[in-house]
C-alpha cells in the first residue's frame, strides 16, 4: 500500500511538468494553430532563468586571503558576493538562498519577451504554411536555442538547489498510520505540485472569466467572426504565445531544484508533452492537464520493481502504450474537438 | 599532411598478411626492426610532421568533459613540441621524449567530434584517418565509443590510445591488439571499493542496484556485486534504468519498500548526477534502517558531474583513476601529479579532471613508445607499450600489460566532501588502494571472450 501511495505521488509530480508543458504547447496550437516543438526549449530557458538569475544574485567581487593558497600554491582569491556587502552577510545568504523562487519575477518577463519575440520574429511567418514546416522551423529553433545555451552554460548540469526551509522531505507514513519513513516525499516536490496547481488555475480563470480570456476564446472557435468584429485578434494570440511560453518558463525554474538544469533537458520533456497533447486531444486545454497527471501516475506505476518484475522494460514503452490504445479507442483523444487537425 | 590509401580491401590484405606474419615469426620484429620501417603502414608520415586525432564528445551531454580532454591534448603536443614547461615530460621514468615532436616529425593535431554516439565517433574517427592522415586515435568519455573506435582503429591499422572509458568490455571482450587503454575498469573499481566499504559500513548490509541499461551499467553491477557478496553483502535488487531517464524518483521510491541499507548508483554523467540528486532528495542519506545508517554508493566519480550534484555529493563513496591533489596529499609515490596540474593550472586556470589526466598521459605514452621503438608502425608501437613498465606519470608504477592492453596500477577511493572550499575541491581521497589488490588475470571471467588478435599496421 505504501509503495503505491509513493508512486502516485511521484505521478502527480512528474504529471505536474507534463501537464504544465502540454498545457502551454495546447495554448499555442489553440490559438494560433501552430505546432510548436521549440515548446520544450522554453521549459529549458525557463530553468535557466533561475540559473541565471542565481549567478546574478552570486555576482561576486575578489578578496585575496593571505593565509590560504590556491592549487598552485598562490594566495587564495575568495570570492565574496555583493549581496553581503548591500543586505550584510545573514540577509545576503539568505537571498541567495531563495534564488529560485525569487526567480519567478525574473522569469516572467523574460519569458513572455522570449514567447512574443519568437512568434513574432519567426512563427508569424509559418501560420498558413503546412504542419510539417512549422515542425521543421520550431523544432529547429529549438536546436539553436539549446545550442545557444550550451555555448555560454556549458554541457554540465548546473546545480540550483532549493531553499534550505524546503530541504528535506514530508514523512507521510505517520501521517496516514504507516510506519515512519515508509512513504517520504521531498518537500520541494509538493510545492512543485501545488505550484503547478496554481498555474494551471490561473490560466483557466484567465480564459473563463476575464474578457481578455473571453476574446481568445471567441478567436480559439472563430477566428474569422471575431476579425470581421473589428477585434485585433493577431495582437491577443501573440500575447497568448507569451503566457504559454511563461507557463513552460516556470515550470522550468521551479523544475531546477528537482534535476539539475543542463541544455538538453527541454528535449527530454518534448516529446513525451506531445504524446500528452495528443492522448489528451488536440486543441483541449482541459484534456492536456488531465492527460499530463494521466500519464506521469501511469509511468510512475510502471516503474514500480513489481510491474518490472512481470514486465520487463514496460516503463520504457508504457506511455506511447497507453497512446496506441487511447488513440485506437478515442482518436480525438480523451477530450478532442471534432474537426482539430482533421481538415 | 599525408594522403591515406587505406581501403578496406588493404585492410583486409595487409592485416591478413600481418597476422600471418605475426604467428610465423612472433618474437622477430624488435624495435630495432622497426626501426627500419618507415613505411608500409597506414598514414606513414612523410614530411616534417606527424598528425594525431583526438576524437571527444564536442557536443551532447559529455561537451564538457570533452573540453577538458582536448585542453590536455593541446597540452601534451606543446609539451612534445618544446613548448610550455614539459609537464610530466620531467618526472616521466622515460626520458627518451626531448621536445623535439615524435623522432624529431613535430606534433601536430586534427580533432573529431564524437558526439558521445558509437557511429557519430567511428565516422569522426574514420575521417581523421583517411583525410586528415592521423597516425593515432585518442580520447573518448564512454565505453560505448571506446569500443566502436578501438574496432574501427584495428581494422585501418591504427594506434587507439583510449580515453575514459570503464567498462570491462574494453579490455575484455572487445579488446584489440591496436588499442590500449590506461583508465582503471569497473573490476578494479569493485576491487577497491569492496574493502573500504567493508571498513565503513560493516559486512552485514543490504544493497539496492539502479544499474543505467548498457554496457558499462551491467559490467560495472557485475563487478560491485561479486565484490561486495564476496566479502558479506546481499544484493537485494538489481534494478536497469534506461540511459535517457532524468528523473529517477519512481526508482528511488521501492528502494525505501525494500529492506536495503545500501543504494549502489551505476550510473554516470547526467544520469548519475540526477539518480543521487533524487535519491538525496527522498532523505536517503539520512535514513535509518534498524541501527544502521543508509548510505550511497557511486563506483565512478567524475569531478565534472560531482560538480553538477553539488551539495549532493558529500558523503559518498567512489572510485577514481587519478585526482589533482594526489601528490600533495600521499606523497612522492605520484610524482608527475603535480607537475601536471602545475602546467594545465597555469594555461587554463583550474586544475584538470582526471578525464584530462589521462588523455595527457596516453599522448606521452604513444610519443615515447613511438621513439623507443623507433619507429610509427602501429606495430612496433605496440610491441614498444605491451608489458611496458613506467612511472613518473601520476599514477605511480604502471605496468601495460601485454595480454589485454590494460594499465595496471593503484586506484582511488574517493569520498564527496562534506564542506568543500572551491568548485575544484569536491573530494577527499579516502585510500590508494594498491595496485596488486585490482590485479586479475586475463582470463578473469569478467573479461571472457575476445582475444587481442594481431596487431594491424593497415597500409
Amino acid at each position: 500500500m505504501e509503495a503505491i501511495i509513493l508512486q502516485f505521488l511521484n505521478g502527480l509530480d512528474k504529471g505536474s511538468a507534463y501537464a504544465l508543458i502540454a498545457l502551454g504547447l495546447t495554448l499555442i496550437f489553440g490559438t494560433l494553430g501552430v505546432v510548436n516543438f521549440a515548446h520544450g526549449a522554453l521549459f529549458m530557458i525557463g530553468a535557466f532563468c533561475a540559473v541565471t538569475f542565481s549567478r546574478l544574485l552570486n555576482l561576486s567581487h575578489t578578496v585575496v586571503d593571505e593565509s590560504r593558497t590556491d592549487f598552485l600554491g598562490n594566495p587564495l582569491e575568495l570570492q565574496v558576493p555583493y549581496m553581503y556587502d548591500f543586505f550584510g552577510v545573514n540577509t545576503g545568504a539568505a537571498i541567495i538562498d531563495w534564488a529560485v523562487p525569487l526567480s519567478i519575477l525574473f522569469a516572467i518577463p523574460v519569458m513572455i519577451g522570449i514567447g512574443v519575440a519568437m512568434e513574432r520574429g519567426l512563427i508569424r511567418h509559418f501560420y498558413k504554411r503546412p504542419h510539417a514546416d512549422q515542425i521543421l522551423v520550431t523544432f529547429g529553433l529549438a536546436i539553436v536555442l539549446q545550442e545557444v545555451i550550451k555555448y555560454f552554460y556549458g554541457a554540465n548540469p548546473i546545480p540550483t538547489p532549493a531553499p534550505q526551509a524546503f530541504v528535506g522531505s514530508f514523512d507521510f507514513g505517520l501521517m496516514l498510520g504507516f510506519d515512519a519513513g515508509s512513504i517520504v516525499y521531498p518537500y520541494w516536490r509538493l510545492i512543485y505540485f501545488m505550484f503547478a496547481a496554481v498555474i494551471i488555475a490561473a490560466v483557466f480563470a484567465f480564459l473563463q472569466f476575464t474578457t481578455f480570456g473571453m476574446v481568445v476564446r471567441a478567436g480559439m472557435a472563430d477566428r474569422e467572426t471575431v476579425t470581421l468584429l473589428g477585434i485585433d485578434i493577431d495582437k491577443r494570440f501573440t500575447i497568448m504565445f507569451g503566457i504559454a511560453a511563461a507557463v513552460a518558463g516556470l515550470a522550468g525554474v521551479m523544475y531546477t531544484p528537482i534535476n539539475s538544469p543542463n541544455y538538453h533537458m527541454g528535449m527530454d520533456f518534448l516529446v513525451l508533452s506531445f504524446v500528452v497533447v495528443v492522448v489528451g486531444g488536440m486543441g483541449s486545454l482541459p484534456g492536456a492537464v488531465l492527460a499530463g497527471f494521466l500519464l506521469g501516475i501511469i509511468e510512475a506505476f510502471a516503474s514500480m520493481a513489481e510491474v518490472l518484475d512481470v514486465l520487463p522494460g514496460i516503463n520504457q514503452i508504457i506511455i506511447y502504450l497507453v497512446a496506441i490504445i487511447v488513440l485506437l479507442t478515442r482518436p480525438r483523444g480523451l477530450m478532442g474537438r471534432k474537426g482539430v487537425m482533421e481538415e | 599532411m599525408t594522403k591515406s590509401n587505406f581501403t578496406r580491401r588493404g585492410v583486409m590484405k595487409t592485416g591478413a598478411a600481418a597476422g600471418a606474419a605475426g604467428l610465423a615469426t612472433p618474437t622477430l620484429f624488435t624495435g630495432a626492426v622497426w626501426a627500419d620501417a618507415h613505411t608500409g603502414f597506414t598514414n606513414a608520415p612523410q614530411g616534417d610532421t606527424v598528425t594525431l586525432g583526438f576524437n571527444v564528445p564536442q557536443s551532447g551531454p559529455y561537451a564538457d568533459e570533452g573540453a577538458d580532454e582536448l585542453r590536455a591534448f593541446e597540452l601534451a603536443v606543446q609539451h612534445l613540441n618544446g613548448e610550455g614547461d614539459g609537464g610530466m615530460m620531467q618526472t616521466f621514468s622515460s626520458q627518451v621524449l626531448d621536445g623535439t615532436g615524435i623522432m624529431g616529425k613535430k606534433v601536430q593535431f586534427v580533432t573529431g567530434d564524437t558526439q558521445t554516439k558509437s557511429d557519430a565517433a567511428r565516422a569522426s574517427a574514420q575521417s581523421m584517418i583517411q583525410r586528415e592522415g592521423a597516425i593515432m586515435i585518442s580520447g573518448g568519455s564512454s565505453s560505448g565509443v571506446a569500443v566502436a573506435v578501438q574496432a574501427l582503429c584495428q581494422e585501418a591499422g591504427i594506434i587507439f590510445m583510449a580515453g575514459l572509458t570503464h567498462a570491462n568490455d574494453t579490455t575484455g571482450k572487445d579488446k584489440k591488439a591496436n588499442g590500449f587503454r590506461h583508465f582503471f575498469n569497473s573490476y578494479m573499481s569493485g576491487a577497491a571499493l569492496a574493502p573500504i566499504l567493508n571498513n565503513l559500513y560493516g559486512s552485514d548490509r543490504k544493497a539496492y542496484h539502479l544499474t543505467a541499461d548498457y554496457n558499462w551499467g551491467y559490467t560495472t553491477e557485475e563487478a560491485i556485486t561479486s565484490s561486495t557478496e564476496a566479502m558479506g553483502w546481499e544484493t537485494v535488487n538489481a534494478v536497469k534504468t534506461p540511459l535517457t531517464q532524468t528523473d529517477f524518483s519512481s526508482y528511488i521510491a521501492p528502494v525505501l519498500q525494500s529492506d536495503a541499507d545500501v543504494l549502489v548508483l551505476n550510473h554516470y554523467g547526467g544520469n548519475m548526477v540526477n539518480s543521487l540528486t533524487n535519491a538525496v532528495q527522498f532523505g536517503l542519506r539520512d535514513r535509518m534502517v534498524g541501527d544502521k545508517k543508509f548510505e550511497i554508493v557511486v563506483p565512478l566519480y567524475s569531478e565534472l558531474m560531482a560538480r553538477g550534484a553539488g551539495a549532493n555529493i558529500a558523503g559518498i563513496v567512489g572510485s577514481q583513476n587519478w585526482d589533482w591533489k594526489l601528490e600533495n596529499e600521499l606523497g612522492d609515490r605520484y610524482s608527475g601529479t603535480n607537475a601536471f596540474v602545475k602546467s594545465f593550472g597555469e594555461k587554463y586556470g583550474f586544475p584538470p579532471s582526471q578525464a584530462a589526466h589521462t588523455c595527457y598521459v596516453q599522448t606521452l605514452l604513444y610519443a615515447d613508445a613511438v621513439t623507443r621503438a623507433g619507429s610509427f608502425n602501429p606495430c612496433a608501437v605496440g610491441e614498444a607499450l605491451e608489458d611496458y613498465e613506467f612511472d613518473g606519470l601520476g599514477n605511480g608504477p604502471t605496468l601495460y600489460r601485454g595480454a589485454d592492453h590494460q594499465c595496471f596500477k593503484d586506484v582511488l577511493v574517493v569520498r564527496g566532501k562534506e564542506n568543500p572550499e572551491n568548485e575544484f575541491d569536491l573530494v577527499e581521497i579516502v585510500e590508494a588502494t594498491p595496485v596488486d589488490q585490482v590485479t586479475y588475470e586475463p582470463d578473469h571471467p569478467q573479461f571472457a571472450g575476445g582475444s587481442l588478435g594481431t596487431c594491424n599496421p593497415g597500409a
